[in-house]
């Protein structure tokens, strides 16, 4: 059997070079197929693993503590807040912390000027921690120091997007801008971090912590956000069930109360994406995947014309000894074989288009092909190379033999 | 021991919702080395009878020995292996594979009996060189003249060491030139101890065969140096 196959294998071969431009056309279709789906694949897969890099980049073990208030106790007029006291009491209980700081959001104002520009922007006040936290370091100038937080200092790091909105010079340190109707100097400029999902990750502005909070006024009603990064051999859970009980005690909840604050990791973050990502790649591949199905039926439609085209051969072979078997295989290896072949150059198309596509729109992760879609994409066009084959195999192998050497 | 014992074989078609007895009842017996030739005219049931011995087509009723095997209710892939196994075909119109080379025609039956490339070139070469085309291995069917197609035809029948070489109106479709060469050829065969069955309806070439039967209305009208087949009319 192993040598049938071998010699059909052969025989294959030399039958596809035989016909080039038409064993071309015949595999045609499963080269579109293939090709879409590949480039559907590799640009949806770098797409999900260039967000995976980016997710790294924010600092892939740092957790944010937000403070929640459900829509119904919203209405009610509650609202829940994460307060500095949280913060003191975090810092000193909670194990397995690197880094700590908190993040207030400007809540008056996101206006920033410079000169006759304005620009919104996102502004935060927070302390020397962030850097560690969140892995932003700053290219030009300084980071925000301690000093900045304890004197109230009234200094901006600022992000590469917001020097762009207001026209500041390369380096824009010793600059002065206007925030909130105060002026602030900026002192450094972070690294560029790019976009992600459309969104620039530059677009922001760091002052110190203290200075915002004395610019909110009403320090009563403070509600900040906790960023804090884990030391390297913390587990996440156990760092979240922590926090969980400390501020669950430090906020009076009884047990039938549901948390008012959330812990959000940036794995979790970059799941909700992946999750996304992947039911558009199944969903598109799914689609595409129809137009392999229907290049089989084309090869199937070209073998079975093969087969009315080589009748004659066929009798011939069975004249001088061809089995059933012997027939079976050499068409259906032949269809296997094209089809095959069509996957191989459908990878090779599918990847420069998605290379393609990802290099022609700006900003859009780089094309990758994960392995199991090779394999996936190689396998399916076998598939169905055998499942369309089959039946013109079929039909070649029970010609009769006298019949078939009458054929002209 | 005959070679071949064929005995009230007898093959009916229904063409419509007639009957068309192709074959009626006949009796041959065939020994080794045996020169034969079927000659009649056409619908006679000589072509019907080639088939028949070539077991390309199964009788209707009758017994069929061929080297002391019963062929009869083989199936189709035990017919094959008897054809691989006992019978060379040599065609009208040649019936090479169009797309293989000379050696590659011949070396065609020996991959159904899973013999290796090399030992199948090297049994393909002596065959071809049998025939006297060890110069034109390489060349395709259509780059060969009919006379050297034959050839190849024969190469390819010879090449498995067959119990019969059946040829069907091997010369028709050649010039009489070449039509001597091929019968020079088939002489030697015979000479060499195979054993030929023909079908013709060339007087010429029936005579260079040592036993003519003369096939009529899908029985034996006349067997010239027939012992056991009876006349049967």
């Amino acid at each position: 059997m192993l040598f049938s196959i071998l010699e059909s294998f052969r025989s294959a071969m030399l039958s596809i070079y035989a016909h080039g431009l038409r064993s071309f056309l015949t595999t045609l279709g499963i080269v579109i197929g293939v090709a879409s789906v590949i480039a559907v694949v590799s640009v949806t897969q770098g797409m999900s693993s260039f967000i995976g890099d980016t997710f790294a980049s924010l600092g892939s073990n740092s957790l944010t503590i937000r403070s929640f208030t459900p829509f119904e106790d919203q209405m009610k007029g509650i609202r829940a807040r994460l307060t500095p006291d949280d913060l003191q009491l975090i810092e000193n209980r909670a194990e397995g912390i690197a880094s700590i700081t908190p993040v207030l959001n400007a809540t008056r104002s996101s206006q920033i000027k410079y000169g006759s520009q304005t620009a919104f922007s996102q502004i935060m006040g927070t302390t020397y921690a962030y850097q560690d936290v969140s892995q932003s370091y700053t290219q030009v100038g300084r980071f925000l120091a301690d000093s900045d937080n304890n004197t109230r200092r009234r200094v901006a790091v600022i992000g590469e997007k917001v020097r762009e909105n207001l026209n500041l010079p390369e380096n824009p340190v010793n600059e002065f801008v206007e925030l909130g109707g105060e002026w602030f100097k900026i002192v450094g400029m972070l690294e560029q971090k790019g976009e992600m999902m459309g969104f620039s990750q530059d677009d922001l502005v760091l002052t110190p912590y203290a200075t915002m909070q004395s610019l909110q006024g009403n320090q009563t009603q403070t509600d900040i956000a906790i960023q804090l990064s884990l030391s390297e051999n913390a587990v996440v859970e156990d760092v979240v069930q922590q926090l969980t009980t400390l501020l669950r005690n430090a906020h009076d909840l009884s047990g039938e109360e549901d948390d008012d604050f959330v812990i959000q990791t940036a794995e979790q973050l970059m799941e909700t994406f992946d999750t996304v990502i992947n039911m558009v790649t199944i969903v598109i591949g799914g689609i595409v995947s129809i137009s392999l199905l229907v290049g089989g039926i084309g090869i199937m439609n070209i073998m079975l014309v093969s087969v009315t085209e080589r009748t004659r051969e066929i009798g011939i072979c069975k004249a001088i000894g061809a089995k059933r078997h012997h027939i079976l295989l050499q068409f259906l290896i032949e269809a296997l074989l094209l089809s095959l072949l069509g996957g191989l150059i459908g990878l090779v198309l599918g990847y420069g288009l998605g290379t393609l596509i990802s290099n022609s729109i700006p900003g859009f992760p780089n094309a990758s092909i994960p392995l199991w879609s090779v394999a996936l994409a190689l396998g399916f066009s076998g598939f169905v190379g055998v499942l369309f084959g089959i039946l013109p195999a079929a039909k070649a192998a029970n010609l009769d033999p006298i019949d078939a050497l009458r054929y002209e | 021991m005959s070679l071949i014992k064929l005995s009230g074989i007898t093959k009916h078609y229904a063409m419509g919702s007639q009957v068309v007895r192709a074959l009626d009842g006949i009796d041959i017996t065939v020994a080794k080395n045996d020169y034969l030739a079927f000659i009649g005219s056409s619908g006679s049931g000589k072509s019907t009878m080639l088939n028949i011995l070539g077991c390309l087509d199964k009788p209707t009723t009758g017994e069929y020995y061929l080297n002391g095997k019963n062929v009869e209710g083989l199936n189709q892939n035990e017919l094959s292996e008897i054809r691989n196994l006992e019978i060379g075909f040599i065609f009208q119109s040649f019936n090479l594979l169009p797309r293989a080379t000379a050696l590659g025609n011949v070396m065609q039956p020996l991959v159904y009996r899973n013999i290796g490339l090399k030992k199948r070139k090297e049994m393909a070469l002596n065959s071809l060189k049998r025939v006297g085309l060890g110069d034109r291995t390489d060349h395709l069917p259509n780059q060969l003249s009919g006379g050297q197609r034959q050839r190849v035809a024969i190469a390819r029948a010879l090449v498995t060491h067959p119990s019969i070489l059946l040829a069907d109106e091997p010369t028709g479709n050649l010039d009489s030139k070449t039509t001597i060469e091929i019968m020079q050829l088939f002489d030697e065969l015979h000479a060499e101890g195979h054993t030929l069955i023909m079908v013709t309806h060339e007087d010429e070439i029936a005579h260079h065969c040592h036993r003519i039967i003369e096939m009529k209305d899908g029985r034996v009208y006349n067997d010239s140096t027939s012992h056991s087949a009876k006349v049967s009319h």
